[in-house]
């Protein structure tokens, strides 16, 4: 573990990615939003479409 | 505001436990562990009438037994052992205060009402109408109120978890990022928002269209949303149940990840893609298209069967650096050989590892191709791979952290411990042979969820192939040492837990807990041969499977 | 451990082990292995799921269902245990042939000529219901107020069972249907 204080005299900037999965809000956002989208709402859209028999 | 006496420091670990939180995880825990008991044995009778020589309940009873086994076995045990992971993963392992266990209590009575009140409606008889319960089958309006209810419980449990996290980071109770284990338990949070928030979009007006208020439920609309559910559900158990995997591996072993990043991107593939695999439910339907179905069947490209074949490399590959850490470095395998088998803990989880990759894994992803799910939608191999990831992988991990949370949690010695020690095994068996034998059965046509395969009062005849009666009578068998496994499970937790010598000062969790594990993993120096063969059989077993099945397949009626 | 912060502060930067890389691209090869052969399979394959799907209400497919029996009965079936009788049915090759799903039979009978293709309605009239064809293994789901359209070619002579494998309730386990296949 890191020492104490280390922290702040360390000021290597955090990769953008290692900042993503630290943000549990923002993931819990995209682990919402994505199957919305790609699973829910284009299979809704899809069974909207589904022509009736003549 | 929590007080330093609303604390106390864990003489084993060194972490600081908040009592709120510790109370919470006993009570989800015992609950949980009730309800394995119930579902069990629901479990035990349904598999006891599929063994046609035994054919134990009536028609109606085992449709009964079997929308109770269902809900019990699969949703009210497995969730409510979640809340303890989530609160442990969170409030404990940050050594934080719990966020708001008022809020926790109240989540906890919701779930208990809802499950209770599920039951009843169910035992009542009038809604024998399975898990899923598929419109325009209708159940009594208090089976959907519960489910409701439960539903509801569960996201204020998700609530405070996300909270403590926020207080933790606030308060500084760690330094840097979250550990890998509360990362998991993220991975389960998130799915369980989808999952929960889907089951309030169709639950709410399904429930209004039992009491009257709606006249009619799209089926095909119902089973898409019901499976963003129903499916995900069993998402929340994976990322759960490979977090309590690290857990184990660390806690026994002192085993470290072999990269944080890596393991973090493969919970990260869980979180963008694992739900979209809910359309494996789908792929028999009428009016999706095959475009939706390769998408969502796929986990878009199979990105999250990646993150479960990392998780599969890094869990016995992290167990395997620590184990040559501590001198097992003989030949390939001394580190497995040696590792502590009459551990229930560790026995236990990597029986679960191995058997929701050999078992659940590749069965899964085999099922959930689009063209070859036509040969066993709705057959027994249903049933027969999700007791490989549910049973074997979920239920069997979470026995195996239980051998570790009552000592810690609990603060209770394990009694019975030679009894604890074959408990995991006598489980596994069983749970394998059901998988196995179910799989098998449905690969020769057997449906799922019916009552006489002999169809002896139908008014036309039809006999499936002796074959699959001698599967049925296997699976019973099997059946019959799970739910042993399971009793001797229950009998051992329930009375070190009202009856075991009370934890004074630090105790041994493993042969190496607490041992410092050597600066280990760095690219240059990492030794794990052992992993790499165990991983090269599972890839040969999983390609050799997979395309025996497109084979199987292109001897089928051609269709299109 | 597991169980405690990442060591360094930057861990997004630490090098990963060889064998795990190794593993990771060939697991996301094989992926895309997967993914790619069930889009092939639409090309070359001859077993697929049908895309064509409408929406149509009980009445309507019932109509559809008897008019094909009432033009094309050969022959009568009877039942076991009742003096009920099923109609024979078999409509010429490449026709539309319609199957109904209810509580608890698939209606009606189909006679149908090995190597050739019908297009084959299915649809439920009450619950949902699976039509399992037996000893085939073809398993489709059936949905009432939905007709799946699949062009099916029986490969083998001989009489075929089609077993209801969604639960139905309670004589969900006396639902079967037939489907013989002639020269």
């Amino acid at each position: 573990m890191a020492p104490p204080g280390k922290e702040d005299t360390n000021d290597e900037r955090i990769p953008f990615m290692q900042r993503l999965l630290d943000n549990p809000f923002l993931l819990l956002f995209l682990g919402v939003a994505m199957p919305a989208i790609l699973y829910l709402i284009w299979g809704i859209m899809e069974i909207i479409q589904i022509p009736v028999a003549r | 505001m929590a007080t330093a006496s609303d604390f106390r420091t864990c003489p084993t670990t060194g972490l600081k436990v908040h009592s709120a939180a510790e109370n919470l995880i006993k009570a989800n825990a015992v609950v949980a562990v009730v309800f394995l008991a119930i579902g069990g044995l629901f479990g035990l009778l349904a598999a006891l009438t599929r063994w046609q020589a035994v054919h134990i309940l009536p028609a109606d009873w085992f449709y009964l037994a079997l929308t109770a086994h269902g809900l019990d076995a699969l949703l009210v045990w497995i969730i409510f052992f979640e809340m303890a992971v989530l609160y442990f993963a969170s409030a404990i392992l940050l050594n934080s205060r719990l966020a708001a266990p008022k809020v926790g209590w109240a989540a906890f009575w919701l779930m208990l009402i809802g499950a209770l009140v599920v039951n009843v409606a169910v035992l009542q008889g009038g809604s024998s109408v399975m898990f899923t319960s598929y419109v325009p089958m209708k159940a009594a309006p208090h089976f959907y109120l519960g489910l409701i209810v439960f539903a509801v419980g569960a996201l204020l449990g998700c609530g405070v978890f996300f909270g403590t996290l926020v207080i933790a980071k606030e308060e500084k109770t760690y330094q840097g990022s979250i550990p890998l284990v509360t990362f998991g338990a993220v991975t389960a949070a998130v799915i369980a928002v989808f999952t929960i928030a889907s089951g309030a979009i169709i639950l709410i007006p399904t429930f209004l269209w039992s009491i009257g208020w709606i006249s009619n439920i799209d089926t095909l609309m119902y089973k898409l949303v019901w499976w963003a559910m129903g499916h995900s559900s069993q998402q929340i158990n994976v990322s759960a149940h490979v977090a309590v995997w690290y857990a184990i591996a660390a806690l026994v072993l002192g085993a470290k990840p072999i990269s944080e990043k890596i393991s973090r991107v493969a919970f990260l593939f869980y979180i963008l893609f694992l739900q979209l695999a809910s359309a494996h439910h789908l792929l028999a339907e009428p009016g999706l298209s095959s475009e939706w179905k390769i998408f969502n069947t796929s986990y878009a490209m199979y990105l999250a069967v990646l993150g479960s074949m990392i998780h599969g490399m890094t869990v016995p590959g992290s167990i395997e650096a620590a184990q040559r850490a501590k001198g097992y470095t003989k030949g390939i395998f001394e580190w497995l050989r040696k590792a502590p088998w009459g551990n229930p803990a560790f026995s236990g989880m990597f029986m679960s590892l191995v058997m929701f990759g050999f078992i659940g894994g590749i069965s899964g992803v085999v099922l959930g191709t689009e063209q070859i799910n036509v040969m066993m939608h709705n057959t027994l191999y249903v049933p027969g791979h999700f007791h490989g990831t549910v049973v074997a992988g979920t239920t069997l991990a979470f026995m195996a952290i239980t051998y570790l949370v009552v000592p810690l949690i609990f603060r209770r010695h394990i009694m019975f411990p030679g009894l604890a020690k074959i408990q995991p095994y006598l489980f596994g068996i069983g749970v394998l042979g059901l998988s196995v034998f179910m799989m098998g059965a449905g690969t020769l046509g057997v449906s799922r969820r019916h009552w006489d395969i002999s169809f002896a009062d139908a008014a036309l005849s039809f006999d499936y192939p002796p074959a699959a009666f001698l599967m049925m009578t296997l699976n019973g068998i099997s059946g019959i040492l799970a739910a042993l496994g399971g009793l001797a499970y229950i009998v051992v937790v329930v009375a070190s837990v009202l009856f075991g010598k009370r934890v004074e000062g630090k105790i041994e969790l493993g042969s190496g807990a607490g041992a410092a594990v050597a600066k280990y993993g760095s690219a240059g120096t990492l030794k794990i041969p052992g992993t790499a063969v165990l991983v090269a059989v599972f890839f040969t077993c999983f390609v050799l499977y997979y395309f025996v099945n497109w084979k199987y397949l292109s001897e089928l009626w051609p269709m299109k | 451990m597991a169980v405690t912060p990442p060591e360094s502060r930057v861990w997004w930067k630490e090098p990963v082990a060889k064998i795990e890389l190794t593993w990771v691209i060939i697991a996301f090869l094989w992926g895309l292995v997967m993914f790619f052969m069930m889009i092939y399979w639409h090309v070359v394959g001859e077993q697929n799921i049908s895309n064509e799907a409408y929406r149509i209400d009980a009445e309507t497919f019932t109509k559809k269902t008897q008019a094909m029996v009432d033009q094309h009965t050969v022959g009568q079936r009877k039942a076991r245990n009742s003096d009920r009788e099923v109609p024979v049915v078999a409509p010429p090759p490449g026709s539309d042939v319609y199957l109904i799903g209810r509580l608890w039979e698939w209606w009606p009978i189909l006679q149908l000529q090995k190597g050739k293709s019908y297009r084959l309605h299915v649809a439920s009239v009450d619950w949902q219901h699976g039509l399992s064809l037996q000893p085939v293994n073809i398993n489709l789901q059936v949905h009432p107020g939905y007709e799946m359209v699949t062009t099916i070619t029986p490969r083998d002579k001989g009489e075929f069972t089609v077993v209801c494998n969604e639960y139905c309730g309670i004589g969900h386990h006396l639902m079967l249907g037939k489907i013989l296949v002639v020269d």
